[in-house]
């Protein structure tokens, strides 16, 4: 029977991981881009989940799940634009301050928006309930959630190594100065990139929303974790961030198991294992301009 | 104003120094001539320093709290203030038990606030009060439930507005009792990892096992988790006939939420939750018997003005921890005004002659004199049958006020014998 409820618990953190994994491939991909470390990568899924409440109203949840992140995603263009694109080059420090200074003026222009108490954010009830496969429970809605992270996961995957979009992508982050010298500009490629990571963010809220609350500090609650993920993953490596996701997600399931006060520690506690051992991370590539 | 005068002096030609001695001695003489007594001190605003969390998981009870001690503060001053003097009222976010010592500390020291007041997170509550008795200043501990603040951790210079766990307990658990969810059953907790869920968790245990309950298992749950399936999949294994919370904040609210989205079939119940986190949980998503210290729905003429100009001030409803920072300031004012002072042995004194308070509900309240805890009436409430709300936070179906109006008021809340507060 422990087996079994232990079985029960990491199939869980495999669903579960999925929730990780919409933020962080995001994280993962505008870092290996364009070397910047996107510390409002959170805002956009607060955002993202505050938009959704509106959307909702007029074009259903279904609905919000299509024109939610395309809205993020446009904005996402114009953060690109008029912010990140300054810094490329600069040093590291000044990308972190601005970025988490646009984290900080998101939370409280999100509060002045929208107040500062959660807002009831309710899944359409066909999603509610359980399904029991076997002798295990799952939730309808997660299955749903995990649907979705799957056809992002793989449509990125796609996007990354069958089209010539992503051959350029994937020349600019191993060697940004040859891809130039081809006389390919890297720009327009960043700014998709960044629509991209920005909309998956918002993807990630409008998903969310319903079982956790919406409220202005989530993004900040949500980035730490993501941030682990990437960083057990290891930076640049697209496989590297699906399976630290899957793994922070069953350490987590099973540390809860056994130890319940300990489930948010063991994420902590993996990450320095996997630093002492494996200071890239677990799949990292070697990038000569992060060395 | 002389001693500026003097070290001002210390720092010019001695050829100015006697002109300017004279000059400080004048004003000094002066003053003393024109405001007898302590002068100065006395004429300007009294200010007051209050703390309560404005972000992480309590952040919007604490907003509540914050917008609630404003308007009575307005609402005070505005009728003339107290002994002619406005109140000015300083909140600040305590962030964490650590912080709010700091900050508690330099408000006593920097702004020279008469009282403290303030505080729903437990843990920040009883470092205030460590504060507030170092320096022998008065804390009014507004929000905050732990049982330990009034028990061992008890000092004279803390007074508790809130209802004590213990009292959330028999408030709710009478009715638990009395759906027969009980007796002979087995219960299943989740407790908040902090002082306050531990405090609960151990006076919930003592109540279900003096009815006849068995406690099957009791897991505790960081402040910061959002993600509780891995503990609904614990629930389910456990097969318990009652799911007994201990949460606090926005874990209550994401507990309930992801609790319906797994459709689980044991009954929940639970021993704290705020009104704001039961509007968040949204509608068809809370079930169960909870206790709370106030509503929008109380029928006294007091109570009822209060939401509508809350109401009309900030265009929401008011949930009760803005209702308990108003009446705290209200009867911090009655006090100042019957003492006719601002000094903290006469305040201490005139709250523990049980003076009574008008706190907006049906009956009066009054701190107990050896414990100082406010001793007032409480409700239980449910949630209405589906389709009864008329909108998204009129869901819940409150009870009648607990104790019942025959009853002594400190019916619910510890007796002296059992108490552990030494003062």
């Amino acid at each position: 029977m422990e087996i079994l409820f232990l079985l029960e618990q990491v199939v869980n953190g495999l669903v579960l991981g999925g929730y990780y994994l919409l933020l962080a491939l995001g994280l993962s991909l505008i870092f290996s881009v364009g070397g910047i470390v996107n510390l409002a990568h959170g805002a956009f899924y607060a955002l993202g989940a505050y938009v959704s409440l509106e959307v909702i109203k007029h074009a259903g949840f279904t609905g919000s799940i299509f024109i939610t992140p395309a809205l993020v995603g446009l904005l996402g263009i114009l953060f690109e634009r008029y912010l990140l694109r300054r810094f490329y080059t600069a040093d590291p420090i000044l990308s972190l301050l601005v970025t988490f200074g646009l984290a900080l003026v998101a939370e409280q222009a999100l509060r002045m928006a929208w107040g500062s108490a959660p807002l009831a954010s309710t899944m359409p009830p066909e999603f509610k309930g359980q399904l029991i496969m076997g002798d295990m429970m799952f939730s309808k809605y997660r299955l749903f959630i995990l649907g979705v992270v799957t056809v992002v996961m793989v449509g990125i995957w796609l996007l990354l190594h069958k089209t010539s979009f992503g051959r350029v992508v994937r020349a600019g982050v191993q060697k940004p100065d040859m891809v130039a010298v081809l006389g390919i500009k890297l720009q327009p490629y960043m700014t998709a990139i960044v629509m991209l990571g920005v909309a998956t963010a918002a993807l990630g809220g409008v998903l969310f929303g319903p079982i956790t609350i919406v409220h202005p500090a989530m993004g900040t609650e949500i980035m730490t974790v993501a941030f682990v993920v990437v960083v057990i993953g290891g930076l640049g490596s697209f496989w590297g961030v699906v399976l630290a996701a899957l793994l922070v997600g069953v350490v987590r399931g099973i540390t809860i198991h056994f130890q319940p006060a300990a489930g948010e520690a063991s994420m902590y506690v993996l990450m320095f294992l996997v630093l002492m051992f494996r200071p890239r991370g677990l799949l990292g590539e070697r990038i000569e301009r992060f060395e | 104003m002389e001693a500026k005068q003097n070290k001002l002096a210390s720092q010019v030609p001695s050829s100015q120094r006697r002109t300017l001695l004279q000059a400080g001695a004048l004003v000094a003489g002066s003053a003393a001539l024109g405001f007898p007594g302590l002068a100065g001190a006395q004429s300007g605003p009294i200010k007051i320093g209050h703390l309560t969390p404005m972000t992480g998981f309590l952040g919007a009870l604490g907003e509540y709290a914050a917008q609630g001690i404003k308007m009575a503060a307005e609402e005070i001053n505005a009728a003339g203030g107290v002994m002619g003097r406005p109140l000015d009222v300083m909140s600040e976010d305590s962030v964490n038990p650590q912080t709010a010592a700091t900050k508690a500390q330099r408000m006593i020291e920097r702004d020279n606030v008469v009282v403290l007041m303030g505080e729903i997170n437990s843990g920040s509550a009883l470092t205030i009060s460590q504060v507030a008795a170092r320096n022998k200043k008065l804390f009014m501990s507004i929000g905050a439930r732990s049982d330990a603040l009034r028990g061992k951790d008890c000092n004279r210079y803390t007074f508790h507005v809130d209802i004590p766990v213990t009292v959330m307990v028999n408030a709710a658990g009478e009715a638990l009792v009395r759906e027969g969810l009980v007796k002979g059953k087995k219960i299943f907790s989740l407790t908040a990892d902090y002082l306050f869920g531990h405090d609960l968790s151990r006076q919930a245990k003592r109540f279900f096992t003096a009815n006849g309950g068995t406690v099957i298992g009791d897991e505790l749950v960081a402040t910061d988790v959002t993600d509780f399936s891995p503990y609904l999949l614990k629930i389910r294994q456990a097969k318990p006939d009652l799911v007994a919370t201990n949460l606090a904040g926005n874990q209550v609210t994401n507990f309930v939420k992801q609790y319906s989205e797994f459709g689980l079939p044991y009954p929940v119940a639970g021993f704290n939750l705020n009104t704001a986190d039961a509007w968040a949980a949204g509608e068809g998503n809370l079930g169960g018997i909870w206790p709370t210290v106030w509503h929008h729905e109380l029928k006294t003429p007091g109570s009822q003005a209060f939401v509508a100009n809350f109401t009309k001030k900030y265009g929401r409803i008011p949930e009760n921890h803005a209702w308990i920072e108003y009446v705290s300031l209200k009867m911090m004012a009655q006090a100042m005004n019957a003492t006719k002072s601002t000094d903290t042995e006469k305040l201490i004194a005139y709250f523990e002659s049980e003076a009574q308070f008008d706190i907006l509900k049906a009956r009066k309240a009054y701190f107990r004199s050896w414990d100082h805890q406010l001793m007032q009436e409480a409700y239980p409430f449910t949630v209405k049958p589906k389709g009864q709300a008329k909108n998204k936070q009129d869901f819940l179906l409150f009870g009648e006020a607990v104790p019942a109006a025959n009853q002594p008021l400190d019916m619910l809340a510890p007796p002296k014998s059992e108490s552990l507060c030494k003062m």
